[in-house]
């Protein structure tokens, strides 16, 4: 076995000893703050399992993470650590929303593609700020991302407020969303819509965007080594930029997925609803390679479902999921996390390859 | 009978990558003696030598200090121990002086604040008690080389070291430096100290040293008395084979004039100009030798030749096409090829694999793509027949480029950048810091180029390279070209030594002659 082999095998590795420590954790946690420990643990590790509903909703869950979290893989193999995700989600389905309830008379699949569009465009027109500033200025697009979500919030609470709010319906809400553009239910009978397969098809595509094209092979040379990728000629500043675009415009699409297959009305004011932040967490989870995001979109949905269960069952607060996310980050991010263990390994696999050799000659 | 002062006993260690850079050495040195450390790059000195200085941990064995075990966790640790290192890279502060360098971390205070006047005379002693001439007031930005050397070694032993390190002293230094550099030593082992003294060369190790140890592959394959052996035993110890370092050549049939550089200048942000208003030019199936102390210009000239680095006047032109505002891909279009001198920044991407690092200067074009995506096999078949061809030590294409030895990673950028039928090659020190074997191959290429009728420009410190490889040769002294040498073949080092200190000068006519125009 090579080296090589060892160090691919023990990244595996180490992401599932993650897992199952945090896990561990959590069930650590539980059984402090819980009067009914066992109860808790149960509902919230085979809850989610438990009916077709809460698979549905697992499903459902991790449709907008797929996105947000394939932004993330794009940004993160060029360096561009953006946080534009967020704020792109948002106002590409608020935009997205806008547009449909404003044209409610069109035809079905045209309307559908044209909000679908919108979204994108959004996405990709908030993204060139920080990008902008970062390749003209040097601006750090971590600090001026985050900002500029800031900004968008309010963008979108001022259009939400404004200009497509129905005052007639009882809570804060959106005109409803026509139902001809609604994305079609996968299951009948189950709340699974159809972004799940664009969601993964995006995945599929992303990945062999990023390995298997000229473009992605300048995204991956600029964040393996900027000056490396200068000196062969590559422009590392429109990399940078075009990079930041793409991560809005994906993550743009994802915010018009979410409102067309999972709400009636757009609700989202005053707060970030999140997704750009967890799509984070997914991309670091699949090492930002798109392939594995279906897998950490699904682990983090799974979690939170189990959460939701075990909230409602128990007497374990919602609130606790976040401790076990936490907890996985930290040790999926931790490079040195069972680094001695891995050093051994290694040192005996080269031990014993050197007395092969010796032993050949 | 002589006192071992210091035994590294069966000592191994691995690297993270599983490379196992030293497997049961035994290194042994005596008080007061000269103890020359040789081996190729990769043999495992540095390896050895971070080890003792408490660098890098090691898995198996022990150091025994003056009778007594010891294990280092640090330097801080190996410098209150007595042992001291110059390492290769200066680890210099250099705006500020020589002294506020020297007692840097052990400053003298009064009333609390830093007494540079004590700071001062602590080094003045220092120098003088070791016969080191360097001015204690002087900035270290303002040195040259061999006198920012004396100041770390007067920093080592400032700190009190009995054992002084020293990593390759003569690698950045002239003939005359270096020549002044034994006395120095020599001195230091008169006053009791001890040295290990790591080099390539062995002329040097046999005039300096009293012993030897030779490691190869890791392992220690030799120590001897210096008086006892010679350079070709040595030699065959190192390699385990008889090496010729002669590359053979014919003469050079230069042809029309393909690189052209007039009144280049270029200016540090400091104002300070550091290229200042050469013209030279290389012609078609020539080797032009640029020799001189690092950090005479040469390292700007070719950054600017291949559109790193902006400059404020002058001109460059490849085969008659101005260079002037072109971006870096076109300047490579028109089949400009560069070996950067520092390989782990500009030369290579080392997370990437072997692949993605052969890749990278023509990824784009249309021979490797098919529709959108790339075309794999074309692509794997071109990196695999490099591989071969450039006899590149890797398990597969997919090799991550950090996991193989420095020459091999310099093989990649060579691969890379001889592979595309250049009509200029600029090779900045191909060869620093590998071994003999990678040095020989790259060395023979770079003449299988010109052969072909490719110009040339090499850039190189190593004085027995540019006189081996050149046709014909610049001197560089601050940033100006202080000599032409049209036959190198007839040049000595202490002749390129006197030009690169700039003893000696040419007349601007005969420098003006490597324009030939």
């Amino acid at each position: 076995m090579t080296s090589k082999q060892i160090e691919r095998r023990f990244e595996i590795f180490k992401t599932v000893v993650a897992v199952l420590l945090a896990l561990g954790l959590a069930l650590v946690v539980i059984s402090f703050v819980s009067e009914s420990p066992a109860e808790a643990i149960v509902a919230f590790m085979t809850g989610p399992f438990q009916r077709a509903s809460r698979i549905s909703n697992i499903i459902e869950v991790m449709t907008p993470l797929m996105f947000t979290g394939v932004a993330i893989c794009i940004l993160y193999q060029a360096n561009q650590f953006s946080m534009i995700g967020e704020g792109a989600f948002l106002i590409g389905a608020n935009l997205c929303t806008w547009f449909a309830v404003t044209h409610e008379n069109w035809a079905g699949l045209p309307l559908m593609l044209t909000v679908m569009v919108i979204a994108i465009v959004a996405g990709v027109t908030v993204s060139i700020v920080p990008a902008v500033l970062k390749v003209k200025f040097r601006a750090n697009e971590v600090v001026s991302s985050i900002m500029m979500n800031y900004v968008i919030l309010k963008i979108s609470d001022y259009l939400f407020y404004y200009h497509f709010r129905d005052v007639a319906s009882g809570q804060q809400a959106s005109f409803p969303i026509p139902a001809q553009i609604k994305l079609p239910k996968l299951i009948p009978g189950l709340r699974l819509h159809a972004g799940i397969i664009i969601g993964l098809v995006l995945a599929v595509l992303a990945y062999f965007f990023i390995y298997r094209t000229k473009w992605g092979y300048e995204i991956r040379m600029v964040g393996a080594n900027q000056n490396f990728a200068k000196y062969s000629g590559i422009s590392v500043l429109s990399v940078a930029l075009s990079t930041q675009l793409i991560g809005g415009g994906i993550a743009g699409l994802g915010g018009a997925v979410e409102i067309l297959g999972r709400y009636d009305r757009f609700i989202w004011f005053g707060t970030q609803p999140g997704f750009g932040f967890d799509g984070v967490l997914v991309g670091v989870l699949a090492k930002n390679n798109p392939l594995l995001v279906p897998v950490a979109a699904f682990l983090l949905a799974y979690m939170r479902t189990g959460a939701d269960v075990m909230n409602r069952v128990s007497d374990v607060p919602i609130e606790f999921v976040d401790v076990v996310q936490g907890l996985i980050i930290l040790f999926v991010a931790a490079e040195m996390f069972l680094a001695k263990y891995k050093h051994k390994l290694i040192v005996n696999n080269a031990k014993k390859q050197l007395e092969a050799k010796e032993a050949a000659k | 009978m002589p006192e071992e002062i210091l035994l590294m006993d069966k000592i191994t260690k691995v690297y993270p990558n599983g490379f196992v850079a030293n497997k049961d050495v035994t290194f042994s040195i005596n008080k007061g003696e000269i103890h020359a450390l040789m081996g190729e790059n990769g043999a495992g000195k540095s390896t050895l030598m971070k080890i003792l200085f408490g660098i890098e941990p090691f898995e198996e064995g022990r150091i025994v200090l003056k009778g007594k075990e010891v294990r280092f966790n640090g330097p801080l640790d190996a410098i209150a121990n007595g042992v001291g290192m110059v390492h290769q890279h200066f680890m210099l502060v250099p705006s500020l002086t020589v002294a506020e360098n020297v007692v840097l971390g052990m400053e003298p205070k009064k009333g609390g604040m830093f007494d540079f006047e004590e700071a001062v005379r602590l080094t003045e002693e220092a120098c003088n008690k070791y016969n080191l001439k360097v001015d204690a007031r002087a900035k270290v930005e303002d040195l040259p080389v061999g006198f920012k050397q004396k100041v770390e070694i007067v920093k080592a032993l400032v700190r009190g070291a009995e054992i002084l390190i020293l990593d390759e002293p003569t690698a950045v230094l002239t003939p005359q430096e270096t020549a002044e550099l034994f006395v120095e030593l020599k001195h230091l082992k008169e006053q009791g100290h001890t040295i290990v003294f790591i080099s390539h060369k062995l002329h040097e190790i046999k005039e300096l040293c009293d012993r030897i140890t030779i490691l190869r592959l890791g392992k220690s394959v030799g120590k001897a008395n210096i008086a006892d052996v010679t350079e070709a035993d040595i030699s065959r110890m190192m390699v385990g084979r008889d090496v010729v370092l002669k590359v053979e050549k014919t003469p050079a049939k230069p042809q029309e004039t393909v690189l052209k550089v007039r009144d280049l200048r270029i200016v540090a942000d400091t104002g300070k100009p550091i290229v200042n208003d050469i013209s030279f030019s290389v012609r078609k199936g020539e080797i032009l030798g640029m020799a001189g102390v690092e950090g005479n210009g040469q390292s700007q000239i070719s950054e600017a030749i291949t559109g790193l680095l902006s400059y404020q006047q002058g001109s460059i032109s490849v085969n008659g096409v101005d260079l002037k505002g072109k971006k870096i891909r076109e300047i490579r279009e028109l089949g400009v090829s560069h070996v950067s001198e520092d390989r782990n920044t500009y030369g290579a991407a080392l997370v990437s694999s072997v692949k993605d690092n052969i890749l990278s200067d023509r990824y784009y074009k249309k021979e490797y793509n098919k529709g959108l995506l790339f075309d794999d096999k074309k692509i794997n078949e071109m990196t695999d027949d490099l591989i071969k061809e450039f006899l590149i030590k890797c398990d597969d294409r997919d090799d991550q480029v950090k996991m193989l030895s420095g020459g091999n990673v310099q093989k990649v950028v060579v691969a890379r950048e001889f592979s595309n039928k250049p009509a200029l090659v600029i090779a900045n020190q191909p060869t620093r810091g590998i071994d003999v074997g990678a040095t020989e191959f790259i060395r023979k290429r770079l003449v299988e180029l010109r052969d072909e009728g490719t110009a040339v420009l090499l850039i190189s410190a190593d004085l027995n390279e540019v006189l081996e490889l050149s046709d014909s040769l610049i001197v560089m002294n601050e940033g100006k070209i202080a000599a032409y040498l049209p036959d190198a073949s007839v040049i000595t080092d202490m002749i390129l030594g006197e030009y690169m200190l700039g003893v000696k000068t040419q007349t601007p006519e005969e420098i003006a002659r490597v324009a030939y125009d």
